[in-house]
């Protein structure tokens, strides 16, 4: 009676349809997925019983293409992993390569990386809250929270002349020198963000509505944090302490004084309130760097053509939705041999099911945009 | 002074010298033609007002390209649906389809009937107005649920059957506060409700008691009319675009000219009962405060009132995120409800020892 693609695909589900379920598809074009994400959904009325996620819809086998790439261009195609979060990208697959070559990055290059991995983080953070208060059906947050945005990818742009893919980290450093007016906009910037995410959690935070959809929906236990490998924000509010940039410190972390957000509820509103957390704990690193930047070399002396030795190197790096991985099986030639990549979301992604089932659709909207999924980053 | 109630009068008289027995079938021609175009010019209005304010809150500026500062976008929006085709889908059941949507409009339109307009221009005084209201704007959940049924589509379905049982639950609240008023004024005919109002708003008179029912009135308005945060039947981030989803051009343009048209006559009802319609701010006893107020244009009072409440619901529109369908309905029936009832036995009480202004 239904469509084609409904009747495949509750076909295609493990178990037979009981009396009065019914299976929906939400995406692969659906307002909430953000992407390219198709979730079958078993429902009894509005309850949901099952959500099985389909993958592949944006599927470019970054993996595959980055084996014929040198080591110098495979960082490149890293930016459209995780679009959010292209610099982080970057970095990990840069500090991978000088893991490989043994090559010592200068110091200003190395706080020039944090500078801007924080800034995409806040950058990605700010638009997780405008994509998820439009989730839950609040337009309004999204516009707010683009403004600073905005001002992030402005300062992006003037130093790396991209706004999205900045493709900014080299193996050795960074591509460029700052902009002379980098610094000055960065603490504009910070007193922006500062005198502005106030409005933001008066619009929010202490919304009741946005309470009330939020707290003790989808809630995910430390143990089945750790058992699905959730890590980042969603792990943190689950009260998992896996900050790899604590844990295991890159790029001169290990020097800053900052806070790891661990929140215990679990649920929607933990995440959102690690998040926010974040941000502040992002401006705070960038506070105490950015008058603070040491002169000399932004990047190191390499060769044109960068040969990592035989062997297996691994890196990884906190992004904004969590740890990035990056293993690289070299043969000793110009390409990788194997490349492959460990993205947050596609864990993230496989708590959902155990998160959203028994609750309304509604809580799936909360849920799921309380995971910060960027599809792409799953599919690669 | 220029009244309405002449003009009608005037007019009454022309016709029937001119067309004889005829004349109340051409008064209704001429009444049905003001109402449509009343329709469409408050269609287009209200869905400009919406952008405009939205794009206020939202730090844009909003439509500023088709005529001056905008002014004409929405026409040609409409220019645009009219031209659009109107798909129906294949497994569709095409009798209802094309159906629903003018149920959904007609009840815009028959609500319309009681509305007073200004002094003297009300097409319709029928003497259960109030209850008239309540009972005609409960049909529109029909062409709502045959919409959903009839797509043949499940998000549709989804979103029918929210509406529902939204509209279904909030009628109760709405009709309660509805009743606060019918008690104190003691008629259910609007023209009653406003003459009772000539020496102060009820807002005013009604003490808290009718200030709670205002409240609830319009918690619940905004429930029925299925305006965010109580969108649920559309909720565009579940259900993509709830019951109208498989709709497109002009039909889906009749729903959507519906949901401004029910918005303004919830919010002109609002300010009928509550702000006294079109009767100038009076206060007893302040003769040359009143005699000044009498000055200002009947229209421009009921007007002022309506659009006040109508800013008062986008407002409402664009901060506030979505409730889940359980949290609806346990506001409604654990909440509004019970409060409701009790503040019902509070204005009767009122009304009944006189202690009302």
């Amino acid at each position: 009676m239904y469509s084609e693609t409904t009747i495949v695909t509750a076909e295609t589900s493990q178990q037979p349809l009981q009396e009065g379920q019914l299976v929906i598809n939400v995406g692969p074009q659906h307002p909430a997925t953000h992407g390219v994400l198709h979730l079958v959904i078993t429902l009894e009325g509005e309850t949901i019983i099952k959500i099985e996620p389909h993958l592949g819809y944006i599927h470019r086998s970054i993996e595959k293409m980055s084996e014929s790439l040198t080591y110098r261009q495979f960082i490149y195609v890293t930016s459209r992993m995780d679009y959010l979060s292209a610099h982080i990208n970057n970095l990990a697959c840069a500090m991978c390569v000088e893991k490989g070559m043994l090559l010592e990055v200068p110091e200003r290059a190395q706080v020039i990386r944090v500078i801007m991995s924080e800034l995409t983080r806040i950058a990605s953070h700010e638009l997780w809250i405008g994509a998820m208060a439009m989730d839950l059906g609040a337009f309004t947050p999204f516009f707010y929270t683009f403004r600073e945005r905005e001002t992030i990818n402005d300062i992006m742009e003037q130093t790396c002349g991209a706004r999205l893919t900045m493709n900014y980290m080299v193996p050795g450093g960074v591509m460029y020198d700052l902009h002379p007016e980098f610094v000055a906009r960065v603490k504009s910037f910070v007193v922006q963000f500062k005198s502005k995410v106030s409005e933001l959690e008066d619009l929010v935070t202490d919304n009741i509505i946005f309470r009330n959809r939020t707290v003790g929906v989808g809630v995910l236990s430390k143990a089945d944090a750790i058992s699905y490998g959730c890590t980042g924000p969603v792990a943190r509010a689950s009260g998992v302490d896996g900050d790899i940039r604590k844990r295991f410190p890159y790029s001169g972390y290990e020097k800053l004084q900052f806070e790891q957000c661990i929140d215990t509820a679990g649920d929607s509103f933990a995440r959102y309130i690690v998040r926010i957390r974040e941000m502040y704990q992002s401006i705070h690193i960038i506070e105490q760097l950015i008058d603070a930047i040491p002169e000399g070399d932004f990047q190191a002396k390499t060769k044109a053509v960068i040969k990592l030795p035989k062997g297996e190197f691994y890196t990884r790096v906190e992004t904004a939705r969590g740890e990035l991985g990056v293993y690289i099986v070299s043969e000793g030639g110009t390409t990788p041999y194997r490349i492959k990549y460990r993205s947050p979301g596609f864990s993230n992604l496989s708590a959902l099911n155990h998160m959203a089932s028994g609750s309304k659709i509604g809580d799936l909207m909360a849920t799921m945009g309380t995971l910060d999924l960027v599809i792409p980053d799953i599919d690669r | 002074m220029f009244s309405f109630q002449q003009l009608a009068q005037q007019t009454h008289a022309w016709l029937q010298q001119h067309t004889g027995s005829f004349t109340v079938l051409v008064e209704c021609a001429i009444v049905a033609v003001f109402a449509i175009t009343l329709f469409a010019v408050l269609g287009l209005v209200l869905v400009l007002l919406e952008r405009k304010v939205a794009a206020h809150i939202q730090i844009r500026v909003g439509p500023n390209r088709v005529g001056p500062a905008g002014l004409l976008q929405t026409v040609a929006d409409t220019l645009k649906l009219l031209m659009k085709e109107g798909l129906v889908p294949n497994l569709a059941d095409k009798f209802l389809f094309n159906l629903a949507p003018f149920i959904v409009m007609m009840v815009a339109m028959l609500l319309l009937a009681p509305v007073a307009f200004a002094r003297g221009i009300q097409i319709w005084d029928i003497n259960i107005g109030v209850l008239y209201i309540s009972a005609i704007s409960s049909i529109s959940v029909i062409g709502i649920l045959m919409a959903g049924w009839s797509s043949n589509n499940k998000y549709a379905m989804l979103g029918a059957m929210r509406s529902g049982a939204q509209i279904v639950s909030y009628e109760l609240s709405a009709g309660f506060s509805v009743l606060c008023i019918v008690v104190l004024s003691g008629s259910l005919r609007i023209s009653d409700i406003i003459a009772a109002q000539e020496n102060g708003w009820w807002i005013f008179k009604g003490h808290i008691p009718v200030l709670i029912s205002f409240v609830i009135f319009i918690i619940a308005v905004t429930a029925e009319t299925n305006r965010a945060p109580f969108d649920l039947a559309e909720a565009e981030s579940e259900l993509t675009a709830g019951f109208h989803t498989e709709y497109s051009g002009m039909r889906f343009a009749l729903f959507f000219l519906a949901e401004y048209i029910n918005i303004f006559i919830v919010c002109a009802i609002g300010a009928t009962l509550f702000f006294g319609g079109w009767m100038p701010l009076h206060i007893a006893h302040w003769e040359g405060f009143n005699h000044v107020m009498d000055y200002i244009p009947s229209s421009v009072w009921f007007m002022g009132k309506t659009f006040a409440l109508i800013l008062l619901i986008m407002w409402f529109r664009w901060t506030f995120p979505r409730l889940r369908v359980d949290q609806l309905l346990t506001l409604e029936w654990k909440y509004l409800l019970p409060i409701g009832l009790f503040n019902l036995l509070l204005v009767a009480i009122i009304a009944i020892m006189g202690w009302h202004f």
